[in-house]
């Protein structure tokens, strides 16, 4: 067992970055070519849309999930009716796999028979709501959907968040006379650093994986415009063959996770020790 | 994290029809509402025939309810030459998916409580790799994988996903049990030592039947995960052997032939079933259970 672990993934991890640095087409072979494949893939159109989209995903979908989590949280946190059914609803996308969320998204975008149509023949002919067959936009539905199966998780974790707070904290501000809104942003956000740190992570680790979304909803089109680094990574490897490629790709993606995680390692454990 | 069915810490909104609790229940029903959209979008197509949908509204009730696209979505949809349905792809899984959840749990409750109780030479490591191993990208790992599967004669078959889904399962599985068995009193654990007990008669009659909610816990993670998965699925596995969801996406995906949204919808919805019913059935556990798997990298 634990030689099964140490095997994937200390040695499955470093097998991949040492043939990065090989020329390996369809199988891999030790003669190594130094940084030429980094080069290539910094020199590749379809690495630096990939990158580009990923970033612009990345931030948008970090700030919105945040946003939305929260003041979803803060809204069932209000000692309201119906507290349960509401998150349940938020929630079940979650459950849902990629694949699913991104088929039905890519349904209800449909230029002919979905959304955009309706509101058509609502009467309003020249309505344009079609993301996913233009490359402008294309990274914005995607956000769409993914926004729509993420946030629920985010929000449960916001929540709990919010219950760990001292209902004495609002008693206190309430008596100083500030407002619900001014309570939140200057003191239960502040006092909510760890979960939001804990929800950042999260969202993080997941924004780098993108990959089955994009399968489902448009397989990385129209063209290029919706590639990502993880599909990059599998075509390389699995379709066109060229291992090195791939290889290099994914180390960039480690590269990229432990850029996210060491400074979040250090915040966490830094100080005290671990475990 | 605090628990979720502890009280509400917000401000008590004063009167039940003042105007912020009108914006505040306007808000979260028009939010819900848009999170159930897409749910409803599919039962209803699915339940519509062809002319019906190419006519009416996405977002109409279906006039004339049909389950031929069910049917057909089940038993008789094409991947490529195989015209057998999803049904295929729904008996791969559950092949794939009983193995996995058992072997992984087994593995990593009893990794999670030797790590927790007996600690042994390098266990301290041993569990950082698995932390770390958590939040490597699974690209890296995928090649080296299929290698080892291709040497072992097991690259394309079930067993090499169930293999694959047990290892990857491991990290946050055994840190789910470590931090639950590390929270059980050790004087239990020395008391039943001086009894006489073993390391596996603790395990079993200690440990096991005092933590059946992590177990509950650990199974929807896994459930929901393995079944969701589609990387692993689509690497490893060939057109016989592909998981649901592999299978879903050729259906739907693919390029020849007229598209049947209905059949396309009904299909989803069969592949979203089993998840789904664990999301509605399990409540609290599977926000736990989601919480922890949250981590897996």
């Amino acid at each position: 067992m634990i030689l099964t672990v140490l095997v994937v993934f200390v040695g499955g991890t470093t097998w991949t970055v040492v043939h990065s640095f090989t020329k390996s087409k369809l199988l891999p072979k030790l003669n190594f070519v130094g940084l030429d494949q980094y080069e290539r893939l910094w020199g590749t159109r379809r690495w630096l849309v990939s990158i580009e989209n990923l970033a612009m995903y990345g931030a948008l979908s970090l700030i919105f999930t945040l946003v939305i989590g929260f003041t979803l949280a803060a809204l069932l946190d209000r000692k309201i009716r119906g507290e349960a059914v509401f998150r349940t609803i938020f929630l079940y996308p979650f459950a849902l796999s990629f694949i699913v969320t991104g088929l039905a998204w890519q349904w209800i975008l449909n230029p002919d028979l979905g959304v955009q149509q309706v509101v058509r023949d609502l009467g309003w002919t020249t309505f344009e709501l079609n993301p996913l067959n233009n490359p402008e936009t294309v990274m914005y539905g995607i956000l769409v959907a993914g926004l729509w199966q993420g946030t629920g998780l985010i929000m449960v974790i916001m929540l709990a968040g919010l219950r760990g707070i001292d209902e004495d904290i609002w008693k206190a501000a309430r008596v100083d006379g500030i407002g619900t809104t001014k309570t939140y942003v200057r003191i239960i956000i502040p006092m909510m650093r760890p979960v939001f740190v804990t929800a950042l992570v999260l969202i993080a680790s997941g924004i780098i994986k993108l990959y089955d979304l994009v399968v489902a909803l448009t397989n990385g089109g129209p063209g290029l415009s919706s590639e990502v680094p993880a599909k990059y990574v599998i075509n390389y490897m699995f379709r066109a063959q060229n291992l090195g490629q791939g290889f290099a790709a994914s180390t960039m993606m480690l590269v990229s996770v432990a850029i996210i995680l060491i400074p979040w390692a250090f915040l966490e454990f830094g100080g005290k020790k671990r475990g | 994290m605090a628990d979720l069915n502890s009280d509400p810490q917000g401000p008590r909104p004063r009167r039940v029809f003042s105007r912020t609790n009108i914006m505040l229940y306007g808000t979260l029903i028009v939010v819900a509402l848009y999170y159930l959209l897409p749910l409803y979008v599919m039962i209803a197509t699915s339940l519509k025939g062809m002319p019906e949908i190419r006519l009416g509204n996405i977002f109409a009730p279906p006039v004339e309810v049909t389950f031929e696209p069910w049917v057909k979505a089940w038993s008789t949809a094409c991947t490529g030459i195989n015209c057998d349905g999803l049904s295929r792809g729904f008996w791969n899984s559950v092949q794939i998916l009983v193995p996995s959840v058992i072997l992984s749990i087994a593995i990593a409750s009893i990794n999670g409580y030797a790590l927790a109780r007996w600690r042994f030479k390098g266990s301290e490591l041993f569990f950082s790799i698995l932390i770390v191993g958590a939040f490597i990208p699974y690209q890296t790992m995928l090649y080296p994988l299929v290698i080892i599967l291709r040497e072992i004669g097991l690259m394309g078959s079930l067993w090499g996903l169930v293999l694959v889904h047990t290892i990857f399962g491991m990290p946050i599985l055994t840190l789910l049990f470590r931090n639950y068995f590390a929270a059980i009193p050790e004087d239990l654990h020395k008391a039943a030592r001086v009894d006489g007990a073993g390391f596996w008669g603790i395990y079993f009659r200690i440990m096991l039947p005092m933590s059946l909610p992590i177990f509950v816990v650990a199974m929807i993670l896994q459930v929901t995960g393995i079944w969701n998965d589609f990387l692993f699925g689509v690497i490893y596995t060939k057109p016989d052997t592909y998981p649901m969801t592999v299978q879903l996406n050729n259906i739907v995906n693919s390029v020849q032939g007229i598209k049947e949204y209905n059949v396309n919808m009904a299909a989803t919805l069969l592949t979203a079933a089993v998840p789904l019913l664990l999301y509605f059935v399990s409540g609290k556990l599977f926000v736990r259970g989601i919480a922890a798997g949250a981590v897996k990298g």
